[in-house]
């Protein structure tokens, strides 16, 4: 019988053989339902995967899972750019990323034995709307909109923008690798949202909002006015406009106004840009890779997203478990470990007591881990799922990823 | 350790509690407000981010707009919950402000209102910290003013903040909205939630771990709300695991320089297998051990130069329910971070 809390990660896949661990360390195969394994390596190596989504709720490794596959899959030959909405400093200089210049940049340092190639880019949210501002309109217009408060409120500031960006250079780099053949795979994070579903739902809001019954109505009222059976319909709008302007005050009301009716004529509906961007994400050739820790809250947060994408028909690949406890001598398990090190402490052995110590609260963090991915699994018993075992420390180069893209094939 | 009464924040009546993701800041919010809670108080515990984090820290039912008790203090106090809704709180508000009625279902109807909880960028936060500042200015009798001692319908109001990446926007209000509404309403609203978060009301704290990239986050996020002219008040380190070997011990065990015989004579003397993997993976793990306490050594000198009091909570094996938070609520009390 396998003592409780006794896993090495990586080891799950029931039909493995027992073999030495990285460290050379050896380990037990652990029996356990055939849950599918999450296959990192076959994912990345299918010519057919043009897009990897990375979501999952803040905090749980996202952008770093997304930076290590992108060098996993560089180096097995892929040619591959990597968007990151918000990385922390130290994995961003990992790429080699110092600015903010919302373009792909090569990484350098990286193997190129197997012909791949690397980019990495930072979004910069409000960059990029000027840039389709720009590239849809006419100078002097452009010009109107930019200079607009409300237009620098919203590309600025608005939560939901970001989502909306960060899809909007999803397409964008799409459309550059589908005409010049620039990159073969696409891997995107996603924003720290509040939750990780708003990524989603986020582009459709703000497209159904700026081509909404609400907008136009702001920014056309009187077209409404010559039809008699608007009468009511007329009152309400009276109604609204009235407490908006009183609500908002006036000043804001019109540049709101201005700023719709310079979009209005400008795109052809925001609406179908951002169903665009949907039926991108549900193609065959993307593949969603949700990201968790193995803690209640995250793993809540990934079951939400994992049943949210199957509602959808979004093409999921699996979940990846990052910062797994392992556990070095799973032969001993804990309850025993703590009752020998209160023995050995009375004997006066107190080394070796700590050292049972430190192993029965490792064992008990890896088997409460276990519980909640466990409920996981069973909750979701056909998502292919992989553990990445935790780090000592953070990542900060190129090194660092490649060990975290190695622990995520399983290797 | 720092004593309650001297801390910049003696006088607060806002705690906003923020950190990175992943760092526990309900936790920590749900612990502080039961700590003020303490000795016949009621505290109103606010979330704004609709992820019902509080209700299930105390194991409730989902919260809403509507403050509901969701548990007693020690000593006849309670911790009132309410998780806001930006679309409710707008409608909330025009029903006071304007007395609208039907407008409000009417405005519902145009989409008016998701333009203003959503898309109208900064209306939304204006709308959030709106619906604290009313609940910060509600007297025992239901009207409004500002707070006095004894007479208001909250002794004190714990804010389970945005994370530490959004916090300063968030509270930034005013500028946020500086830009779209120079005059206004919603000016008028940001501008006294500014007031409110400036005046010694309100102090807000961040929660870390010592890792990496919270404890990065956290300077960042202390450098951002200073120059915001926000008030700063503690970092709280959360999930502190105690070092189980002696400094000594753990130095020797980093560098895998440890009595081999030694241990494999301790196992066998209390019937453990003596194998190598066992004293193999005991070293290793004990080794890991060592790391991982120099490093969080490390982490939190860079906290301590962050020259703020600093709180400590225990990581909680068993996770956290509601023992766990009362346990975490008198350990705040404990080190003094409230009277």
């Amino acid at each position: 019988m396998t003592p409780p809390g006794v896993r090495q990660p990586g080891t799950s896949r029931p039909a493995r053989p027992a073999r030495p661990a990285r460290s050379g360390r050896p380990v037990t195969p652990v029996k356990r339902a055939a849950a599918p394994r999450l296959d990192i390596d076959a994912l990345l190596a299918d010519r057919a995967t043009r897009v990897i989504v990375c979501c999952g709720s803040g905090g749980v490794g996202k952008t770093t899972t997304a930076a290590a596959l992108g060098v996993r899959a560089a180096e097995q030959g892929r040619k591959v750019v990597v968007l990151t909405i918000d990385p922390a400093r130290r994995l961003a200089q990992s790429l080699g990323l110092t600015e903010l210049d919302n373009q792909p940049r090569p990484v350098a340092g990286l193997d190129p034995a197997g012909g791949g190639t690397l980019d990495a880019m930072m979004l910069d949210m409000k960059r990029t709307f000027d840039d389709v501002v720009l590239a849809h309109s006419t100078p002097e217009k452009a010009e109107q909109i930019l200079a607009n408060p409300f237009y620098q409120a919203v590309s600025s500031s608005f939560a939901g923008t970001q989502e909306y960006m960060a899809m909007e250079k999803l397409g964008q780099l799409r459309a550059q690798s589908d005409a010049e053949g620039t990159w073969d795979l696409i891997i995107v994070d996603t924003p720290p949202s509040r939750s990780a579903l708003d990524f989603l739902d986020a582009p459709a809001r703000l497209g159904s909002f700026l081509d909404g019954r609400f907008l136009r109505l702001l920014t056309a009222p009187a077209k409404a006015g010559g039809r008699a059976y608007l009468k009511v319909f007329n009152a309400g709008v009276n109604l609204v406009s009235s407490t908006m302007s009183k609500v908002l005050g006036g000043d804001m009301l019109r540049d709101v106004q201005t700023f719709v009716g310079a979009l209005d004529t400008m795109f052809g509906g925001f609406r179908e840009r951002a169903d665009l961007t949907y039926a991108l994400l549900g193609q065959k050739s993307t593949a969603f890779v949700v990201v968790a820790a193995p803690e209640r809250d995250a793993l809540r947060e990934a079951s939400y997203f994992v049943d949210r994408l199957g509602a959808d028909g979004m093409p999921l690949s699996g979940l990846v478990v990052n910062r797994v406890q392992g556990v070095a001598a799973p032969g001993l398990n804990a309850g025993r470990a703590r009752a020998a090190a209160e023995q050995l402490t009375e004997a006066g052995d107190t080394f070796t007591a700590a050292l049972l110590t430190v192993h029965a609260g490792v064992a008990e963090a890896a088997a409460r881990q276990r519980n909640l991915t466990d409920r996981f699994r069973a909750g979701h018993p056909s998502t292919p799922v992989v553990e990445v075992p935790a780090l000592a420390e953070d990542v900060h180069d190129l090194a660092g990823l490649r060990a975290v893209g190695a622990s995520l094939a399983g290797a | 350790m720092p004593d309650a009464s001297s801390l910049p924040w003696a006088r607060a009546r806002l705690h906003i509690v923020t950190g990175k993701g992943g760092t526990g800041k309900t936790t920590v919010a749900a612990a502080l407000a039961l700590a003020l809670a303490s000795g016949g108080k009621r505290v109103l515990l606010v979330e704004v981010e609709g992820r019902q984090g509080i209700s299930q820290t105390f194991d409730v039912g989902p919260l809403s707009i509507a403050e509901t008790r969701i548990a007693y203090a020690p000593g006849g106090g309670e911790v009132v919950g309410l998780s806001v809704d930006a679309k409710a709180a707008l409608l909330e508000y025009l029903q006071i402000f304007y007395k609208l009625g039907r407008a409000g279902g009417v405005l519902e109807r145009f989409g008016a209102i998701d333009f203003a909880t959503t898309i109208a960028p900064g209306v939304r936060d204006v709308l959030l910290i709106g619906k604290v500042y009313e609940a910060n200015r509600r007297r025992k009798d239901g009207r409004r003013s500002d707070p006095v001692e004894g007479d208001m319908a909250y002794d004190a109001i714990v804010l389970d903040a945005p994370p530490t990446g959004r916090v300063v926007r968030f509270l930034s209000v005013n500028e946020e909205v500086a830009d779209l509404a120079r005059v206004g309403p919603i000016r008028g609203q940001a501008d006294s939630i500014t007031d409110m978060l400036r005046s010694g009301q309100s102090v807000v704290h961040v929660v870390t771990l010592l890792e990496d990239m919270p404890v990065q986050e956290t300077a960042d996020a202390v450098a951002q709300l200073r120059e915001a002219r926000m008030p700063v008040g503690a970092v709280v380190v959360n999930q502190v695991r105690a070092p189980i070997l002696p400094a000594g011990q753990l130095r020797s065990a980093a560098r895998g320089r440890v009595d081999r015989d030694g241990i494999r004579s301790g196992l066998g003397s209390v019937g453990l297998a003596t194998t190598d993997a066992v004293v193999d993976g005991l070293v290793a793990e004990a080794r890991d051990h060592a790391r991982r306490v120099a490093l969080e050594t490390e982490l939190r000198s860079s906290v301590d130069q962050l020259g703020m009091p600093i709180f400590s909570l225990p990581a909680l094996t068993d996770g956290v329910d509601v023992a766990a938070v009362r346990q975490l609520a008198d350990l705040l009390t404990d080190q003094g971070m409230v009277r």
